[in-house]
């Protein structure tokens, strides 16, 4: 019996939409993977484990291979993320200017540490590599908001104001 | 649309010169203005295209609509005093401007023709307003080759680079042998800017003389040295000069495809880059029988997904079959056998951002300008510790007080200069007794750093070397793909090591045992990241041994940055008002109202939650 839930059709849409998106592709073979895996997680927001064995039939590929390459690249994830992902620069422009203390504070206060997610899928903390902006050093950035000169005596109020900010 | 030959291109390039004309204008002509907003990553994180929609509006509502226009541009480089705008003819240059300011720009500048004070730089060492970009001491010793056109044309108007001279080089090298294409990049002396070094026109001669049909170009935009940003800038400030010198290069070896392998990252220098790529394809300028030449040459991007490996050409080669970014043994070089086994050359951004100027301007030009082994110019992304953060580009040869003080106008908040790391994770520190070394390619490599991409990090009395190179060890070891043993154990011990000085446990033994585990790790590992992997190790141990002797034998870190060497201590200025005790999470701070507070420092878990409660800034860390 096929499953009537909403989740369900839902998930068939997008399953629909990603095979569209690999039948347009000039070649459906390996050389692709990275380029449908980006469309991929694009669509699916993270990359769980039904995913990526419909890439590597659709691709015609072991899963094994596929996870390989899930797994090497940092850009890839197979697990959610929150809703607000905050990214803290760790280049080294922001390293040297206290970024690590910036991230701590983040960690304290979302009660997460780098690299997690919490339970409710809100938020996501990470330490990404440098985003090019060193002029604004510490940069912080909360899904496409950036944030420059960032203390970690800053970091409540980013957090409250954010959420007020998109709220609204 | 589409330009059929060399002699149409030509006349549209003379066609097109009014595009320009405002921005190239001596003197002031007239009421007609063009104001150029910085969309730099630096300048847009910090709301420039929200600037650039507010002047739009301004100018509107000013009905100045026949007068003055607004344009997005490439990098200016001055990051640090960003968003930038740039008004042309009169060439006045406004520094951290605001949407608000949009306003005032209109009426005072525009309709009054009275630039607005107060957004003008001023510059520290004499305290005065500078007007314009020229006059100001971060451009004085600086040459733009490479970033020519950040600034002056909007990336995403094809008709701009046009005017701007471009694609002139790619019509010239349909009028030449491939072979005496490679010999101009040879004759020029231009170098490979990704980092190593290697002389572009020998790369391209050797791949040229490859047997076989099919071969490849491709540009390495993987810019993952954190702290460098030239390549982002260049693709997003001019994506055609990169197009362009892509077709040239691959005119001179053969090949008909062209791979940008760039980072996922970067979404706006993809976006330039996709637009760049249209229209090139629109007006023939990629595509079939290019200019009526007989060549065909296409681009095609491939997204590098977070890897910073693949910065090496073979396991970006890996990347771009779709693969783990894994290299592999260079037995037979990629001009021999490279991309899905054919011929390819692969160059990085910013030297193919040179390329079409060296064949407009001819090699003697180029090699005029440099040192004896390293010509032309390198651009830096001038970052850390120093007043004017940004991008720079200078001759070879430049020196590293000229880019510090001169150019950087020194180091902020009265500190004093420690050390300059150029090279990222793969460089060295370099002391102060060196900073009137003339940089170039040899000179960075024997006082133990390397040129690199071209990041540089100024470092002042607060950073501790010790976790410098920590810090480094920590991006290696997460990075190294681990596929040899040296690369994937050795990062990893060596970075165990620092961290048992850094927590104060390390032994005079381990200093030792640093030096002889880098030198194993840098002659056995198989690609470059392994091999350069100890160079933040080894430089710091040879210059600043003292400051690890300190971490080991005194238990002290001598710029209080490793806390496990540190204690918080409460000064006399405490006022005894309770806040700190009150917070302190593991009651360790003792003390009554109005009386000076103490810290049990066997109880302390250096939270810092005291130091931020203080409300008279009485607690420190020693």
């Amino acid at each position: 019996m096929s499953c009537n839930c909403s989740q369900g059709s839902e998930n068939k849409e997008l399953f629909n939409e990603l095979g569209e998106f690999i039948s347009s592709l000039p070649e459906q073979n390996e050389s692709s993977l990275i380029q449908v895996l980006h469309r991929a997680q694009h669509i699916f927001g993270y990359l769980p484990r039904e995913v990526q064995t419909y890439v590597a039939q659709k691709l015609n590929i072991p899963v094994a291979r596929v996870y390989g390459v899930v797994s090497f690249y940092s850009y890839f994830t197979d697990t959610p993320r929150g809703e607000y992902v905050v990214q803290v620069c760790m280049g080294t422009g922001c390293f040297v200017k206290g970024s690590g203390k910036v991230l701590e504070a983040f960690e304290k206060s979302l009660n997460l540490k780098s690299g997690e997610t919490s339970d409710d899928l809100k938020f996501t903390l990470s330490g990404v590599r440098c985003v090019g902006a060193c002029g604004l050093a510490p940069v912080v950035i909360i899904n496409e908001k950036v944030y420059g000169h960032v203390q970690s005596e800053d970091v409540e109020s980013i957090i409250e104001n954010h959420l007020v900010e998109t709220l609204s | 649309m589409r330009i059929q030959s060399v002699e149409e291109l030509q006349t549209l390039h003379q066609n097109n010169q009014p595009l320009l004309a405002l921005r190239r204008a001596e003197a002031y002509v007239g009421q007609e203005r063009i104001i150029m907003v910085c969309g730099g990553t630096g300048c847009h994180s910090a709301q420039s295209k929200e600037l650039k929609e507010a002047l739009a509006e301004k100018i509107k509502e000013h009905n100045l609509e026949a007068l003055v226009d607004v344009k997005a541009t490439g990098c200016f480089g001055f990051c640090a005093e960003g968003p930038i705008i740039r008004v042309f003819p009169d060439d006045v240059f406004y520094v951290k401007v605001t949407p608000e300011d949009a306003e005032d720009i209109i009426v005072e500048h525009m309709k009054g023709g009275k630039p607005v004070e107060r957004l003008l730089f001023t510059e520290p060492s004499i305290n005065e307003k500078v007007p314009t970009m020229h006059d100001i001491s971060f451009y004085k010793k600086q040459l733009r080759i490479a970033l020519r056109n950040c600034g002056i044309i909007d990336p995403e108007e094809i008709d701009e680079y046009i005017a701007a001279e471009g694609y002139l080089a790619l019509a010239k090298v349909f009028g030449m042998e491939p072979e005496a294409v490679t010999k101009l990049m040879t004759d020029s002396g231009l170098r490979g800017r990704g980092g190593a070094g290697f002389p572009t026109g020998m790369k391209w001669e050797a791949t040229r003389r490859a047997a076989g049909d099919q071969k490849y170009i491709i540009c390495n935009a993987d810019e993952g040295d954190p702290g460098a940003f030239m390549d982002r800038s260049l693709l997003e400030g001019d994506p055609h000069s990169i197009i362009e010198a892509m077709a040239i290069a691959g005119y001179a070896i053969g090949a008909d495809t062209g791979y940008v392998y760039i980072r996922a990252e970067y979404p706006l220098a993809i976006e330039r880059l996709e637009i760049a790529i249209k229209q090139a394809r629109e007006r023939g300028l990629l595509g079939e029988n290019i200019l009526g030449s007989g060549f065909n040459f296409d681009v095609l991007i491939k997204y590098g997904a977070g890897a910073f490996v693949c910065g090496e050409e073979t396991a970006l080669m890996r990347s771009i079959e779709g693969m783990r970014g894994e290299p592999f043994n260079k037995t037979v070089f990629p001009s021999e056998r490279g991309l899905w086994g054919k011929p390819t050359s692969t160059n990085n951004v910013e030297t193919f951002a040179n390329v079409p100027i060296i064949v407009n301007k001819g090699a003697d030009w180029y090699n005029s300008i440099g040192t004896a082994t390293s010509k032309g110019t390198k651009v830096f992304a001038l970052g850390g510790k120093v007043s004017n953060v940004g991008l720079v580009e200078v001759p070879m040869g430049t020196t590293l007080r000229e880019l510090v003080y001169d150019i950087g106008g020194g180091i902020p908040n009265d500190r004093a200069l420690k050390a300059v790391q150029t090279g990222g994770p793969s460089g060295g520190c370099i002391p102060t007794e060196f900073l009137d070394t003339p940089i170039d390619y040899e000179s960075l490599q024997s006082i133990g750093s390397m040129m690199g991409s071209g990041g540089m990090i100024v470092l002042d009395e607060d950073d501790c070397m010790v976790n410098i190179a920590k810090f480094y060890l920590e991006f290696t070891c997460e990075e190294s793909c681990g596929k040899c043993t040296p690369c994937r154990i050795g990062t990893t011990r060596l970075l165990e090591m620092l961290e048992k000085i850094t927590s104060g446990k390390g032994t005079l033994e381990d200093l030792d045992k640093l030096q002889e585990l880098s030198e194993v790790v840098i002659d056995s590992s198989l690609c470059g990241l392994g091999k350069t992997a100890p160079n933040p190790i080894v430089s710091t141990i040879k210059y600043f041994r003292d400051e690890y002797e300190a971490h080991i034998v005194d238990q002290t870190c001598p710029a209080h940055v490793c806390k496990d060497l540190l204690q918080i201590v409460i000064t006399d200025k405490c006022i005894g008002c309770t806040k700190c005790s009150r917070v302190c999470p593991v009651d360790a701070i003792e003390g009554s109202v109005k009386q000076l507070h103490v810290i049990d420092q066997e109880t302390c878990i250096k939270c810092e939650a005291c130091i931020s409660a203080c409300p008279v800034n009485a607690i420190i860390m020693q």
